[in-house]
């Protein structure tokens, strides 16, 4: 290995356009040995597109790319792999049907063509022990937890060989306690002369594990700091552009109880039990936090609550009706919205367009319809266009379909669609998930707003940022039971709801 | 016993033309493209080996003519999958409706003709067995081919390093892409293999089973090739099992039919195709249960890298 001066990546001038517009545009970045540099940014401001530029996944339309000084051309990961670049993404590229030993050596040439299975697992024993990432070579990653996939796809990278080491939000997936653990194992890794890319929208957290940050903002550089020389104000403005408004929050001024749930248990598609006898009830007016690491069941408490998913046992109460095993089309009737995670697939019909998918919700009642089969276009036209410009939706012409817009114009037209009934019970989940600034801050003030009329909000978050923020109480929910409710903002830790969120009661 | 032994060698001469178009597809499949034109390709690769057998007077040429014609009409298939991602179903429906009607045209001129193609032989030593002998080894040497072909198709997938690479760029092929593994070169391959291994499943419809050409001779295996697949849940021993199902079938209603009943004829030739449907239906609903695996992940599901999600 030669130990020149150089840094180990330097990316100068970097530009990535998708569809006529700058992912990137002229940005410069650099990773020394041993060192941990994170990307900052708001959601959409860049980081991942630059990242999957130097992982080889994405071909920039400019700039250029040194490795140990030396000019690289990636044309595909494979290049990018074998100049010591690996990249642990958001989405974890694991394949779940195969075990771990299978997944480590994936696309290797090295590994001869009838596999040793031996000889793999001992490398992967060897590497586990040195960096004291804990895994069973022969589980199937299907069974695996969240915390243990990512220590498989850290292992991957070492398994490689990997000089760089690319991490895309890692910590989103651990709890606050399994974050301090990951954070260890990084600065082992570091101290091994591996450098470090860590992807991140979490301030506090970059700055206990970074040397070095890098600030994006809108597919621009705003600035590289380094890690001991700037406060967390300065970062903010530097991600956001300006300072931050803080969202106006009025006084609560809770209503009767709009919905109750009385030990609700619902099975998941794998048709286990994973809804686990949850009690909890909702008022008018206030906005319920839900707290908890993706995948305990959050999404089979919103199915359930929507009608989409039939509980098993239990009762759920709206306005003193219990509707448990109704359809969809009763909670939609009984004031019941629902904004699911993905908006693409449960929340619009990609390929209609915008008036048909406000109609969804409308077809088989008045005014929307006109007798048995009719719809009333005019009536649609005109209440598309109203929202549109309520919502301030981007106009695309009346006949495309809506699949033509970005994340923050679909997210708007589902949310236009769903408040527009006055609903009196929405159930959010990851509302601002993947949005921009600000969208993400149009969607908020609209949420208060709703509280604000007396509707009941079940906000999902895996964020704690955003629940302490927005909820006025918020329940943990682990392994699709309930962990603890915290009913006063006053009450809200950090500690405490990391603990909830691990399953160790408090 | 002798009229049992006979029917089970007339399974496994009549299975193995599906079977190597079973064989093609499942490695198709497991790449993550649906090839749905088989039948047509098997047409097109019976009429080439017909026609080729007939002018050089040798079959194997003949039959490495049915590959190559499967493998090169299936450029169009991959093309279409692949590189442009079209709907595969469409692409794979046209493929089947331009092979038939391709191979009919090119064959007017020539239906009923006959041609000396291969013949059976005894396997040494393991054709002399009892029972085993003379259902397994009294065949064909592409009869035999098959044996290897499968044997090998367990291997590579589930033991050799590209096929590990085959699995996972049908399971997760986002991830394999990033792994570094070209998910359009394995599709391009994987495709091309297939389409001429059901090129060559032609071929031995015409240059060894029927030793003639007549229009239409696939007589649906194509279709039947597509649900064995599933019916062998992309396993090659189990799509094995399943063509000699499918084909002893057949060979008992011939039997049925050549002995004589007051049973219709159309009515008896309807057993197969009956059969493996009710088969299908039968997996499905199993599969449904979760006592068996799905399909693979991806399958049908064009990739494209730079697509965001």
């Amino acid at each position: 290995m030669s130990e020149s001066s150089a840094p180990l990546v330097t990316m100068s001038g970097i530009d990535k356009i998708f569809f006529d517009k700058y992912a990137n545009r002229g940005v410069d970045f650099e990773l020394e040995r041993g060192e941990t540099h994170a990307l900052l940014g708001e959601n959409g401001a860049g980081k991942t597109t630059l990242m999957n530029v130097l992982a080889g996944i994405y071909n920039p339309d400019a700039g250029r790319i040194y490795i140990e000084g030396q000019e690289a051309r990636f044309a595909s990961p494979k290049d990018a792999i074998a100049s010591g670049i690996g990249m642990v993404h958001q989405h974890f590229m694991l394949i779940p049907a195969f075990t771990v030993w299978e997944n480590m050596i994936l696309g290797m040439d090295s590994v001869p063509f009838v596999i040793d299975k031996r000889n793999v697992t001992a490398k992967i024993t060897e590497l586990s022990e040195r960096y004291s990432l804990p895994v069973d070579p022969g589980a199937k990653v299907s069974t695996l937890s969240i915390g243990e996939r990512q220590r498989v796809e850290l292992l991957k990278m070492l398994y490689r060989e990997a000089k760089v080491l690319i991490l895309d939000e890692p910590t989103s997936v651990l709890t606050p306690r399994e974050t301090l653990d990951f954070f260890s194992t990084l600065r082992r890794m570091t101290a091994a002369g591996h450098g470090i890319v860590l992807i991140s929208h979490k301030i506090e957290e970059v700055l206990s594990i970074a040397d070095r940050m890098t600030v994006l903002r809108r597919g621009e550089r705003a600035a590289t700091v380094k890690s001991g020389e700037t406060r967390k104000e300065t970062l903010v403005r530097m991600m956001m552009g300006h300072n931050p408004e803080n969202l106006r929050r009025k006084r609560a001024r809770f209503g009767q109880t709009v919905l109750s749930c009385e030990n609700l248990s619902a099975r998941g598609d794998r048709g286990a039990i994973s809804l686990r006898g949850v009690s909890f009830d909702l008022k008018e007016g206030e906005i319920l936090g839900v707290a908890g690491v993706a995948g305990n069941a959050q999404d089979e408490l919103c199915e359930t609550l929507a009608g989409l998913r039939s509980p098993d046992s239990g009762k759920i109460i709206l306005r003193g009706e219990n509707v448990a095993g109704m359809g969809p089309r009763e909670f939609i009737e009984r004031g019941v919205s629902y904004i699911p995670v993905d908006r693409t697939r449960t929340g619009l019909v990609p390929n209609m367009n915008m008036r048909e998918n406000i109609a969804l919700k409308k077809y088989w009642r008045k005014p929307a319809a006109r007798g048995k089969f009719m719809l009333d276009w005019n009536f649609l036209d005109d209440l598309t266009r109203s929202l549109a410009e309520a919502y301030s939706i981007q106009t695309i012409p009346a006949e495309s379909p809506v699949r033509a817009l970005s994340g923050g114009n679909l997210q708007k037209l589902m949310l236009a669609r769903e408040l527009s009934d006055k609903p009196s019970v929405i159930l959010a989940m990851h509302p601002v998930w993947g949005l921009d600034v600000g969208a993400a801050g149009f969607v908020r003030e609209r949420m208060m707003e709703e509280r604000g009329r007396g509707a009941g909000i079940l906000f999902v978050s895996d964020d704690l940022d955003d629940l302490f923020e927005m909820s006025d109480r918020i329940m943990t929910i682990f392994e699709g039971r309930i962990m603890g409710i915290a009913d006063n903002p006053s009450d809200f830790s950090r500690e405490r709801i990391g603990l909830l969120m691990a399953g160790m009661a408090v | 016993m002798d009229m049992l032994i006979s029917i089970l060698a007339a399974a496994v001469r009549s299975g193995t033309p599906v079977l190597y178009s079973v064989a093609g597809e499942m490695l198709t499949e497991r790449s993550g493209v649906m090839n749905l034109g088989l039948e047509g390709i098997m047409l097109l690769g019976a009429f080439a080996g017909f026609s080729v057998t007939q002018s050089t007077g040798d079959p194997a040429i003949g039959l490495a003519a049915s590959f190559l014609s499967g493998a090169l009409v299936t450029v169009i298939h991959a093309f279409l999958c692949v590189t442009i991602g079209a709907n595969q179903v469409v692409s794979g429906l046209a493929m089947s409706l331009f092979g038939g009607g391709m191979s009919a045209m090119l064959g007017r001129n020539h239906i009923g003709e006959t041609i000396k193609g291969l013949m059976p032989f005894k396997f040494p030593v393991l054709g002399s067995i009892p029972l085993i002998g003379p259902v397994f080894f009294r065949h064909d040497v592409l009869v035999y081919a098959s044996y290897v072909l499968v044997a090998a198709m367990c291997f590579f997938i589930f033991r050799t390093r590209p096929g590990m690479n085959l699995r996972a760029i049908v399971e997760n092929p986002r991830a394999a892409d990033a792994m570094g593994l070209s998910v359009r070169r394995a599709r391009y391959f994987y495709t091309l293999l297939g389409g001429g291994l059901s090129g060559l499943a032609g071929g031995y419809l015409s240059v060894v089973y029927a030793q003639m050409w007549v229009e239409g001779m696939t007589a649906g295996r194509g279709w039947i090739a597509v649900a064995l697949v599933i019916f062998g849940i992309w396993h090659p021993l189990r799509g094995m099992l399943g063509c000699y199902l499918f084909g002893g079938i057949d060979a008992l209603q011939m039997r049925i039919q050549a002995a004589g009943t007051s049973v219709p004829a159309p009515l008896l030739m309807m057993l197969p195709y009956l059969t493996t449907l009710c088969v299908l239906t039968f997996i499905s609903i199993r599969k449904r249960s979760g006592a068996l695996p799905g399909a693979p992940a991806s399958l049908g599901v064009p990739f494209r890298r730079e697509e965001r999600d």
